[in-house]
């Protein structure tokens, strides 16, 4: 199964990623923001970093790259997409994913272990965990605090589009604890914190991320 | 052409209130609240088209699930 991991300018965790999807089983392709073409993968992701060094707003510019518009397309018609942290901004700018992230409440630059109460097991993205465990992986960001209209919480909420919710303390103020939503149909998933980062013993404070990476290779092969 | 981005009323504004913090210790205590926003000053071809700065606007400078945007037209 080939997942494509895009890089943009201003990317640092596209190669953790393409590592995870290897570690996982799956063939990580590399893609480029300023191709038209996404090389007929099955799922991409969507990597951390400060794509155009967060001008504009963090994830703005990115959005718009020449690459995404094909992301979009393919998305709306079930493609599996995952936003890690930087990725997540991207796909909020993009109108993939409900809601936007802005400067953390504290202005502090948050860096620590994080548990994750997993809410969604359902998704193309989190059908390896089971509702209701609980992981920890890295949580990294200045400009992660999640943020909605209050209708527009309240909807995410009936409708369980939260797929992940911070769990022994929010680390920059997001709304409701949330950490990571979902698109109506469960097929893109955007979080904050960076399961690629917590898979392996040797790196990472658990291998509690691999998850994400087996669940789309699950779907892939189902589907 | 000028363009203010500013975070809508009901989004809160980290930034803007360290602002507030830093006057207060200045001695102004007489400030009660600062929001921080966004200028973009843009320069074209031709008239200026309300319709097409708006769209510019609303699509990239700023993004309406958090800012309200503010369009400045030359009045001359």
């Amino acid at each position: 199964m080939r997942i494509g991991v895009i890089t943009f300018p201003g990317s640092l965790d596209d190669v953790d990623a393409a590592r995870a999807v290897r570690l996982a089983g799956g063939e990580p392709v590399v893609l480029w923001h300023a191709d038209h073409d996404l090389a007929g993968v099955d799922a991409v992701v969507l990597p951390g970093g400060f794509s155009y060094g967060d001008y504009l707003r963090a994830g703005a510019i990115a959005a718009r790259a020449p690459l995404m518009r094909e992301v979009v397309d393919r998305a709306h018609a079930g493609l599996p997409v995952l936003g890690i942290c930087n990725g997540f901004q991207v796909l909020c700018e993009a109108g993939l994913l409900p809601g936007a992230l802005t400067r953390n409440g504290h202005l502090h630059f948050r860096n620590r272990d994080q548990a994750l109460l997993v809410e969604r097991a359902d998704t193309a993205w989190t059908s390896s965990y089971a509702e209701g465990q609980t992981i920890v992986v890295p949580v990294k960001n200045g400009e992660g605090r999640y943020v909605a209209a209050p209708a527009e919480l309240d909807r995410l909420e009936a409708e369980g589009r939260v797929v992940v919710r911070y769990a022994g303390g929010n680390p920059n103020g997001s709304a409701r604890d949330i950490a990571g939503v979902c698109s109506a149909d469960g097929r893109v998933v955007g979080l904050m914190p960076h399961p690629e980062h917590a898979v392996e013993d040797l790196t990472g404070p658990s291998t509690d991320g691999l998850g994400f990476f087996t669940s789309v290779l699950q779907q892939v092969v189902a589907g | 052409m000028v363009v203010d981005v500013v975070l809508k009323p009901e989004i809160s504004d980290p930034q803007g209130q360290a602002v507030l913090g830093a006057l207060g210790r200045l001695g102004h205590p007489g400030v009660r609240s600062v929001r921080q926003g966004k200028h973009f000053v843009l320069e074209v071809d031709g008239d200026p088209d309300e319709t097409e700065l708006r769209q510019i606007a609303e699509t990239l400078l700023a993004n309406p699930v958090i800012e309200d945007v503010e369009l400045h037209l030359p009045t001359d």
